[in-house]
Formats: structure tokens, sequence, C-alpha cells
């Protein structure tokens, strides 16, 4: 197998506080390869934007990255220094945050953010890296985009800001594009425009995309992956269509279940009963355990670590382990 | 059966955004006016939910308030039961003030972080001296009990609790008074899709129970969908459409309903294509001429960008205000 973009093996994120030691990533693994778009998803607290940020090198101290390793194209990038992942990010791998207006000075036109974060980046001319954020306007669905480009980002809607961004997160042309929830912040029919944007745009160029977000009917349409994270903890991961289709995991059959779609019929939604757990007191054995309906004794005692399962997916969860797919009593 | 217990006529609601007198004087600037809402009409039978969706900005929120009397309509009327409520005296108003409640969207900024929770669920009991002493906490706990919360939990303050524990928390407070009509604006857009559920399920029992009628206001179209009996689409401050809950899945009629419902991601993964929305929802101050939808608009012809379309009967049990549909063209 061709080696993957990015691999994050056992990443464990701790936040040093005055009652102890909050973890917000618990080993998690997992790999994106190239071109490829892995969704993210999970409740509010996760760990998503954790995990974004642990690989962009943004982890707020006192966090840091207590364990694990982040490798791009097999090279380390959890232990570089400031100024090498200053390098990194921007050209190597492009941001997209939920709300635009972070992301763009207010103070400069358009055309200057761009063509500032092309020239930082890749050795062009003035005048070259003025036409390549045009095209790129352009490419994102910015109309008249060679008038528009010496605008400042309060002349566009919410919609178009975002639209900045991408073109933005990919003037460099990075390999690995982390968009964390781009589309919350915009109307839901905007939403399905943006995210078609990104997902041609990152295509065309060969980009992988990290889609962080709650909307798991956007997942179900752009990401060719999703994983599924539970209090800090990796569930599931594996094609995006078993995944929706067929989860494996009790928690992401929960989560399936509660989500009301176009078509259901039935009158009450699947509800999860309680809630995730605060990092200060995840249960020991399974983090879901006290929530879950298919629950047994070794589930209290001993944490699952992923099991890979056919089609390439992979769960954390006693039901699949080793031994009890073996004795088959459960299910 | 259907027995109208909110009637909406001509309701519309202007905002005057007028730079401060000195500068349109310096500027020779007139006064400016942001239609919020415009000329909306609806009735809301009672025990049914209806519903009103539609982009941010298009006027929900502004309805929601000048029903539960939060806001003063610039023109139009809102009937309770067949009582009017606009211009009506402070006695009236006060018993007609307790058959109706409001839950909002973030039930972190809803509820008052200094109060314990028992005297945030007391709080509408003891405005309307619905209760008192050993009776209000009785109460209290069995409002708690019913909403999935404990009576011990009376004694906490509301940052000890998570999201949707804070919204389960406003519907006890809500439901404290015993009304029949609930506006619910966006009741769980700030939670997460399992704890969604867990409300929506909660609200759909206590309709059952209490016999409830709800206007239910929500961006996303499959929330609507699961509650609503009729649904009204708004654009711009002005219905587009009303629609009997299903059939607007099955059957949109205006070309604003079938760009939304197009847009809606597809979880089923049926290998629908969703179509592109065209354009953005433009600018209230400022809105097209005519039909104000008609620069998004497929359809759109001459008259569409002169005339403003009133609602008409959809023949399918609602109202759509379009052109297109009025013609047989759409
Ligand atoms: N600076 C910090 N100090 C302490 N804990 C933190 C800090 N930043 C994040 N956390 C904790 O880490 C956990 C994961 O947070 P993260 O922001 O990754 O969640 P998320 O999955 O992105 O959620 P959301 O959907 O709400 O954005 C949370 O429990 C959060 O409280
Ligand atoms: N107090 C106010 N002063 C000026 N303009 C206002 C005021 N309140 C609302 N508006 C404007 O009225 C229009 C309708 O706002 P409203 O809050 O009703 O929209 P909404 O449909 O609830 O949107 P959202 O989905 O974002 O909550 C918007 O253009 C808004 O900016
Ligand atoms: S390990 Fe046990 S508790 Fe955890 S999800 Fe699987 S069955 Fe449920
Ligand atoms: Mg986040
Ligand atoms: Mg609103």
């Amino acid at each position: 197998m061709a080696e993957p973009l990015l691999s994050v093996r056992d990443l464990v994120v701790e936040f040093p506080t005055r009652r102890g030691t909050l973890r917000a990533l618990d080993r998690v693994s997992f790999d994106i390869a190239e071109g490829e778009v892995l969704g993210m998803v999970g409740e509010s607290g996760a760990g998503k934007s954790i995990t974004g940020a642990a690989i962009i090198g943004l982890i707020e101290p006192p966090g840091r990255i207590a364990g694990g390793e982040i490798r791009l194209r097999g090279e380390r990038v959890d232990n570089l220094r400031p100024e090498a992942m200053r390098r990194i990010r921007g050209r190597r791998i492009g941001m997209v945050f939920q709300d635009p207006l972070t992301s763009l000075n207010p103070l400069y036109t358009v055309a200057e953010q761009i063509t500032e974060t092309i020239r930082t980046h890749l050795s062009v001319s003035e005048k070259e890296a003025r036409e390549r954020a045009i095209a790129l306007l352009d490419q994102v669905g910015i109309p008249a985009a060679r008038r528009r480009i010496d605008d400042y980002p309060h002349h566009f809607s919410g919609g178009m800001r975002q639209r900045v961004v991408i073109a933005l997160a990919l003037a460099a042309e990075p390999e690995l594009v982390i968009a964390d929830e781009p589309t919350t912040a915009l109307d839901v029919s905007v939403q399905a425009q943006i995210i078609d944007v990104m997902k041609e745009i990152c295509a065309s160029r060969g980009a992988a995309v990290m889609l962080i977000t709650h909307d798991m009917g956007v997942i179900a349409e752009t990401a060719d992956r999703v994983a599924v994270l539970y209090a800090g903890r990796l569930a599931e991961i594996g094609p995006v269509r078993d995944v929706v289709q067929a989860a494996e995991h009790p928690y992401t059959s929960g989560l399936m279940g509660s989500i009301p779609t176009l078509t259901q019929t039935a009158d009450r939604l699947t509800q999860i009963p309680g809630a995730m757990p605060r990092l200060n007191a995840i249960p020991t054995g399974c983090a879901f355990n006290p929530r879950c309906p298919k629950v047994f004794d070794r589930c209290r005692t001993e944490r699952p670590e992923p099991q890979p399962r056919p089609g390439g997916r992979q769960v954390a969860c006693h039901l699949y382990s080793a031994e009890a797919a073996a004795g088959a009593t459960h299910g | 059966m259907a027995e109208p217990l909110i009637e909406v006529e001509g309701l519309s609601r202007y905002f005057d955004i007028s730079k401060p007198w000195l500068n349109r004087v310096l500027e020779r600037e007139g006064k400016s006016w942001l239609t919020a809402v415009s000329d909306v009409s609806f009735t809301i039978n009672r025990g049914e939910t209806f519903a009103l969706v539609g982009e941010s900005g298009s006027g929900k929120s502004t309805i929601a308030k000048m029903i539960v009397g939060l806001l003063e309509p610039s023109a139009g009327e809102i009937r309770f039961d067949g009582r009017p409520m606009t211009g009506t005296s402070g006695a009236t108003m006060r018993s007609l003030r307790r058959r109706f409640q409001m839950i909002f969207q973030d039930p972190f900024a809803s509820l008052n972080p200094r109060w314990h929770v028992g005297d945030i669920i007391a709080e509408p009991m003891r405005t309307f001296g619905m209760a008192r002493g050993g009776e209000t906490r009785r109460e209290v706990g069995r409002l708690l009990d019913l909403v999935g919360l404990s009576a011990a939990d009376a004694g906490r303050f509301p940052h000890e609790f998570s999201g949707g524990q804070r919204q389960r928390i406003a519907i006890a407070r809500a439901l404290s008074s015993r009304p029949e009509f609930i506006v619910c604006d966006e009741p769980t857009s700030a939670l997460d899709v399992s704890v969604q559920a867990q409300i929506l399920n909660l609200m759909r029992d206590l309709q059952d129970e209490f016999d409830l009628t709800y206007l239910f206001i929500s961006h996303d179209l499959s929330v609507v969908r699961h509650m609503a009996n009729r649904i009204g689409v708004l654009y711009l401050g002005r219905l587009a459409e009303v629609a009997d809950g299903k059939r607007l899945f099955t059957e949109p009629r205006h070309p604003y309903s079938r760009m939304l419902l197009d847009a809606v991601p597809d979880l089923e993964m049926s290998g629908r294509r969703r179509k592109r929305v065209e354009g953005e929802i433009p600018n209230p101050i400022d809105p097209p001429s005519g039909c104000t939808f008609h620069p998004r608009c497929p359809l759109a012809n001459d008259r569409c960008k002169r005339e403003e379309p009133r609602p008409m009967d959809s023949g399918t049990g609602g109202a759509v205000a379009c052109f297109a549909v009025e013609e047989g063209r759409g």
C-alpha cells in the first residue's frame, strides 16, 4: 500500500489544569490518503477540533501533545520547532475555520491577503501571484473576481467570505486542507454551494481534506471515509457508505438513528440516553458503557481497542473484539 | 375540527436603521428602513405544530417575538383564541400572557445564571400568582421529573448542566404557567444531534399529554418535517408558501421551497444529486422589485420583476405566492 499522506498514531493531547490533567484525546490513530476526503464527526467536546489543531501544531499551551506521533508523508511533524511548523502551515496544510472573519484580516483587501500568501510560499512575481489569485477566486465562484479582488472582506456576504477563505487556504497549493465546521455559520442554501466548491477544487488539485463537522448529511455526501470520535477516543472509522448505512459501533448506530431525515416515517427518533461524559469523569473500560444498549461485563473494566473489520473498517467495541467474535454470544 | 388558536393577519414589522440625525443632515440622507416582516398572514390551529422555515434573516424570530408580545407589530393583527392581542388593555393582556410561553435557541443565554433552577422554573407561576410555598416546590419537582431531570436539581445552578439539560430546564419553565401555546425559536439548533433527538421526542410527548399548540421555528428542514403538521416558508420577510407538513416535501410548489429542499444533504445516499443553489439571500434594506425571489428564481419572467405576487390557494390545501405557479408555468 502507498504511504499515507497523513498518519496519526496513538495521539494523546492533554490539558493540565488546577484540578488535574484532562486528556482531550486518548490514543487516536487514523490515516488520510492522498486526495482523500476524511470526515470527522462526534458530539460537541468529542475532540474534533483538538485533533485538527494538533495536526497543524496549534494546540494552545499549557495544552500539549503528550504522546503518539503525526507524520506528513512519513516525516514527523508533531515535534517540529515553531518556525518549521509555520512553514508547513499554509504551504503544505491549508486551513478553513468556521468563522470566516477570524481567517481574514479586515484591514487588507482580498487581493493583498491572497497574493501575500502565495508569495510567502511560492516563488512567483507579484503580477503572477495576482493572476493566480484571480483564477482561484473565479474557481471558488466569486462572480467578477477581477473586479472584486480589490475589495475588503466586509464588502462580501458571509457565503462569499467563506469562499474567499477557501481560496486563501488553497493559495499555496497545500497537500492537505483541514476544514473545521466550514459551513456552520452559513445559511442552509449556501452551505451546499460551499461544500461543493471545496470538494471540487480540492479534487482538481489533488489535495486531501479533513472535514470536521456535526452534519452527517454533509459527511455522507462529501467524504470518502468517516471517523467517529467519542470522549476523545476513536469509536469507528471506515468507508462513509458502510458507516452511515450499517454502523457497527453502538454509539454510531445511536447517532445515525437520532438524525431526522427527509424520508423517514417513524414517529419517534432513536435517542441515546444520557450525555457524553466530561473529560474528568470518563468511565473505566469503554467510555460509552453507561449509555450503551449492548453493554456487558467486560465493557465496564477493559477499554476496547480498534479492531480491523471487513471492508477496511475499524471498530473499537468489545462486541467485535477477537474473543467475543469467536464466542459469538453477543449482538 | 380545525379550531384556530392563533390568527395572524397582514403582519409587518419595519426597523428604523437610519444613521443619527446629525449624520443624516450632514450627508443629506433620508431615513432608512429595513423590512423584516411584510404582510404575513397564517393561522395556527389548536393542538397542531405550525413551523416557520427560511434562511437566516428571513424574519422568523421577528414574527415569533411579535406573537409573544416582545415586539410591537408595525402593521397587522394577531388574535389569540379569537381576541386581538394588539391594543389590548393591561388586565386582559395579563390573562392572555399566561396562556403562552416561549423557548429560545440558546439554552446558555436564556436562563438567569444567578438563580437556582427551581426559582427559574417557578418564576412564571409566581408572576401569574398560580402557586404558593410548598405547593410551588412540589410543582417544580413534578415539572423537573416530567422533562427527565429530578426534583433535587431545583437547588442547582444552570452552569452545572449540559446544553441538553439546560434546554430541558427551559422547557420545564415554559410549562410552569400551564400554557396552551408555546413558541419554540430554534429550540435544538445549539444542540448535538443525539441531544436534539431527546428534546424533540420530549416536546412531542408533552404535546400529546397537554394538548399543546406549537409555533416551531427552525432552519433545519429534516427537523421541521419530523415535527410539523403545517409549514410556512419565509423568504425575505414574506410568506412564499404555506403547506401541509408532509406535502411540502413531496410536492413543493414555490420555486424557493423546491430550492431549499434540493439543498438538503442526503443522508440516505440514494444518489440524489443536490442541486446548486444560485445566489444568496438579498439585502432586506434594498429588496429586489416585484417578487423578491426573482433574481434567484429559475422561472422568473418580466412580470415577476414588476409585480409582487399575492398568496393564492395552492390547490393542495395551502397557499403559494408565485406567478409561475399561478400561470401554470411551474
Ligand atoms: N484550552 C483548553 N483547556 C482545557 N480543556 C480544553 C481546552 N481546549 C479544549 N478542551 C477540551 O477538549 C475537549 C475537546 O474539545 P474540542 O474543541 O476538540 O471539541 P470538538 O469535538 O471540536 O467540539 P465542538 O463540536 O463543540 O467544536 C473538550 O472537552 C474541551 O473542553
Ligand atoms: N432590532 C433590530 N433592528 C434592526 N434590524 C433588525 C432587528 N431585529 C431584526 N432585524 C433584521 O430583521 C431581519 C429579520 O431578522 P430575524 O431575526 O427575524 O431573522 P431570522 O429569520 O430569525 O434569522 P436567523 O435564522 O438568523 O435567526 C434581519 O435582516 C435582521 O437583521
Ligand atoms: S464496548 Fe461494550 S459498552 Fe462499549 S460500545 Fe461496545 S458493547 Fe457498548
Ligand atoms: Mg470544534
Ligand atoms: Mg432567528
